[in-house]
């Protein structure tokens, strides 16, 4: 057998072949030859219906997690709160899952589908919890599992929360492929998925997807049986945009019409794919690295369509300094009894802040939590922080700089939510929509489709059009 | 000497600094791609001789020999103060400072 090169522009040539091996879904079928394809034909024939989500994530243990209310951080941000106002605050205990995430759903069904479909064995790409949730599902499927981490820098300094992630995923049986900082991770990637021929376990295939659906079903129908009511609004943390997507479908198709609020941690000004910046960040995911490329731009994923596309669902979009997460991150445990980790610790810090514009009567829900421990609690964070020259102090969020300072709040009424510009978002969206198919002028299949996409009108989109032209 | 069959970890450069992709950011292209993988030792070894490992999914990998029985190390860090100011702050202001 004649041995394929493997130089890196070699292989990134090969990725549309080895992508439809190793997800096994041919993206063709869904597409118009121009800007639009069809989303929900794609989520239709390809994922499973919510009836059958439920059953394969109740079958290994995921799912129905519990509601806690937060009465003690609704009372601190009633105290901020303009008279009358604050919102009671609720969280869903996604920690519960059993690799300790949300992230659980997601692999349930994308073990599941791989095991259908005969594959011996599972990869993701993936540095967080999506990672110990597909080694958790492929340890009860009896699959085999890789996992590859961007870990290191080029000193070989890890950043703490991405070894502890080694850590679970090796502790789950899987084989963790750790790499130094860098875009390329995806080609080592595609030459795992050719070496063994597995499963590609991607964040944003419909299963991946859909198997959050029931998460924001879940929302709905506990808090109807418990509270008589949707929430008012759901805060989601958003990186690749499945974690939102996927709540908000679930929550349509509950015939919910909560608010659907978008939240991440914002470090403007580091570069994601830089070997220097890598470990001057305090978050490794749930951060505008990943927000807001991925909002804007869905189709950047491991799969020519992502199934991912948030810009769809969010009716709002607020980021966060670091050290209002870390701030929160102590007062859940302090007036809260509950140690969580830092994923969902980012929206609870964006319904702090947003609570405290509704009236008291008003509910605001986080739809997720995540275990926390050695690496991943904040005390190693700050600490590791502190280790490589970020100062660490108290005063207005306002003027926290990523990579160089994190500012606790002196006082819980200076920690703010900080509203991304939509419009702009949803312009960009159209604007790159139009420049990667080279169409000048949309069809105006393509136009319905950009409004679906950018959560707005015909009319809207074609201003949009007309401006460009 | 290690022997057949330890449980090692290996390292290796995949991408030299030329190599690498053309999107990169100008300090991460200094450097190069490099990997780490842990599996069963194939034949015995010297430490940071080249050496060949199959993994816990059967896959062959190769690289310079660099622990044998790897573990972890990370921990809760050093001790953060500012913490315990939140912690009272946010505690008085809910409770009332003489809780």
């Amino acid at each position: 057998m004649m041995m394929k090169p493997n130089d890196y522009a070699s292989v990134m040539a090969r990725k549309p072949e080895i992508m439809i091996k190793s997800v096994g879904i041919d993206y063709s079928k869904f597409e118009s030859g121009s800007i639009a394809f069809d989303y929900e034909k794609m989520m239709r024939e390809t994922g499973y219906s919510l009836d059958e989500m439920q059953k394969i994530q109740y079958s290994v243990n995921v799912g129905n997690t519990p509601i806690l209310e937060l009465k003690n951080i609704t009372a601190l941000a009633r105290s901020c709160a303009p008279k009358g106002k604050g919102a009671r605050i609720f969280i869903k205990d996604e920690a519960c899952n059993p690799s300790g995430s949300f992230k659980a759903r997601r692999a349930a069904t994308a073990v599941y589908h791989a095991k259908k479909l005969g594959y011996k064995g599972v990869i993701s790409a993936t540095s967080g919890n999506y990672g110990a949730a597909v080694a958790s599902q492929a340890a009860i499927a009896g699959l085999k599992c890789i996992i590859v981490q961007e870990c290191y820098d080029s000193k070989g300094v890890g950043q703490p929360e991405i070894v502890e992630k080694a850590r679970k995923c090796e502790a789950l049986g899987a084989e963790v492929v750790q790499l130094s900082v860098g875009p390329e991770l995806f080609y080592k990637f595609l030459l795992l998925l050719e070496e063994t021929g597995y499963f590609n376990a991607s964040l944003y295939t419909p299963f991946g997807i859909g198997g959050v659906e029931t998460l924001g079903y879940e929302i709905s129908m506990q808090f109807r049986e418990k509270y008589g009511k949707d929430p008012d609004v759901v805060v989601c943390t958003n990186a690749g945009g499945g974690n939102l997507t996927g709540t908000a479908r679930g929550l349509t198709k509950a015939g919910a019409h909560s608010q659907i609020v978008a939240a991440s941690v914002s470090l403007a000004g580091l570069h994601m794919a830089s070997d220097i910046a890598f470990n001057k960040k305090s978050f490794t995911t749930g951060h505008t690295g990943f927000g807001v490329p991925y909002s804007s731009w869905p189709d950047r994923s491991d799969v020519p369509r992502s199934a991912a596309r948030p810009l769809r669902y969010m009716d709002r979009y607020v980021t966060i300094a670091q050290g209002s997460v870390f701030y929160m991150t102590e007062a859940l445990a302090s007036l809260e009894g509950l140690e969580k980790g830092p994923a969902g610790n980012t929206a609870l810090a964006a319904a702090f802040a947003l609570a405290q514009e509704l009236d008291q009567d008003k509910t605001i829900i986080v739809q997720e939590t995540e275990y926390t421990g050695a690496g991943k609690h904040i005390q190693p964070q700050l600490s590791f922080a502190r280790d490589n020259g970020i100062e660490i102090i108290f005063g207005d969020p306002k003027d926290e700089i990523p990579g160089k300072n994190i500012i606790f709040p002196s006082h819980p009424s200076l920690l703010k939510a900080t509203d991304i510009d939509l419009d702009h978002m949803r312009k960009s969206l159209i604007k790159t929509a139009m420049a990667t198919y080279h169409v000048e002028n949309p069809t105006n299949e393509d136009i319905m489709f950009l409004a679906e996409e950018t959560k707005t009108n015909i009319e809207y989109v074609k201003a949009q059009i007309l401006a460009r032209s | 000497m290690v022997k057949k069959g330890e449980w090692v970890r290996i390292y290796k450069i995949i991408l030299q600094p030329s190599e690498r992709a053309p999107q990169v950011p100008d300090d991460t292209k200094k450097v190069p791609l490099e990997l780490w993988v842990k599996g069963f030792l194939l034949d015995d070894a010297e430490m940071n001789e080249n050496v060949v490992i199959e993994t816990v999914t059967g896959r062959r990998e190769e690289g310079k020999l660099i622990e044998v029985n790897p573990y972890y190390t990370h921990d809760y860090g050093k001790f953060i103060p500012e913490l315990l100011v939140i912690d009272k702050q946010t505690r008085d202001i809910v409770f009332g400072g003489g809780r």
